[in-house]
């Protein structure tokens, strides 16, 4: 066995890289896959505080690098799951302290014992970019159903082609079924057509989403969060499952009782 | 949209906008640049035959994640043989 490494990222900052990262993570370890995240945001460490590690920090990414650790003294053991861990991004030193055959010889080292190696890239189309993408299987591209994200996506897409990493699959992230009924927002369909890549998942709008962050405790392992939903078919498709995508109607709420009101429903 | 006279949704909007921005990011040419390819493409084939830049279309498409630059060049002779 060895693990598939995947790395996740967006173009555009903001969009939901790291927040996807912890709980695909978590919904593979529910589903008993050891993983290990990398966090490739050197100097602005995130992934640590969304997955609620960040008090169990002793050695990071650069540490082992430069050798002032073995590879498993920075691995961090999640506090639910055995079997997942997190290698925490360093966070003052400067970017160039890892490149592109760094991440490729630490995936490497970690395939034989994980299942998953998934990588949280930073924003933008630079260094730690290049450095995120150079050792993955397969590529998630994450993008909101917004102008500036889509645009940003499309380059990002575009420059995953040109590196012959093959055609990165897209997480539709915080698409609000309501607004895209009333003709407020792209639709899955929209931003599909326009970028020209496969979906791999759509994940709503849900405020359960940020509850999770706050805690430390991503929204995967929530049975009732509409958004952890989404996050877990996405993890079972990651295994080769085919899942159907989730019915996103808008449900609940103030649009609901609008149009119940206004006899629409 | 029933209460109000919507100019346009601001979803299709924002697709006609991506739509243009992304074909313009992929290929890497302004659309000041296009005019000029546009026109000299015109100018080399009105040498050789005869064309009415009125019915001329040339624009780039998107065709998957793939541009292809597309002209419709309706030709006059032939019009004018066909018409006898």
């Amino acid at each position: 066995m060895t693990a598939q490494v995947i790395t996740v990222t967006s173009g555009k900052g903001g969009v939901g890289k790291t927040t996807a990262v912890a709980n695909l993570a978590n919904a593979l370890a529910m589903d008993g896959k050891r993983v290990v995240c990398i966090d490739g945001d050197i100097g602005l460490r995130n992934l640590d505080v969304v997955m609620g590690l960040e008090n169990r920090i002793v050695y990071d990414l650069v540490d082992v690098i430069e050798g002032r650790c073995k590879l498993k003294q920075a691995m961090i053991r999640d506090k639910r799951y055995p079997e997942l861990y997190l290698i925490p991004a360093a966070q003052t030193r400067d970017k160039n302290a890892v490149s592109p055959s760094d991440m490729v010889r630490i995936c490497n080292d970690l395939r034989p014992d994980a299942d998953f190696v998934i990588i949280d890239s930073p924003a933008g189309i630079e260094r730690g970019f290049r450095n995120s993408i150079a050792a993955a299987d397969r590529v998630l591209v994450v993008t909101n159903p917004e102008v500036s994200a889509v645009r940003d996506a499309d380059r990002v897409v575009g420059i995953l082609e040109a590196e012959e990493k093959g055609s990165p699959a897209l997480i539709l992230n915080r698409l609000n079924p309501a607004l895209v009924k009333n003709n407020d927002m792209l639709s899955a369909e929209d931003v599909l057509d326009l970028l020209g890549i496969q979906l791999i998942g759509i994940v709503p709008e849900d405020e359960t989403v940020i509850i999770g962050s706050n805690r430390g405790a991503p929204v995967a392992a929530d049975g009732k969060s509409r958004a952890g939903q989404a996050f877990r078919n996405i993890a079972k498709r990651l295994q080769g499952q085919d899942v159907p995508f989730m019915d996103l109607e808008p449900q609940g709420g103030l649009w609901s009782a609008l149009q119940k009101i206004t006899g629409r429903k | 949209m029933d209460f109000f006279t919507r100019k346009r949704s601001s979803a299709s909007s924002a697709k006609e906008r991506l739509r243009l921005v992304l074909i313009h990011d992929r290929t890497d040419l302004t659309p000041e640049e296009m005019e000029a390819l546009k026109d000299d493409l015109l100018k080399t084939i009105a040498r050789h035959i005869e064309i009415d830049p009125e019915t001329i279309q040339i624009g780039l498409e998107k065709d998957g994640r793939e541009q292809r630059l597309v002209a419709d060049i309706p030709l006059r002779g032939n019009a004018r043989r066909r018409t006898g």
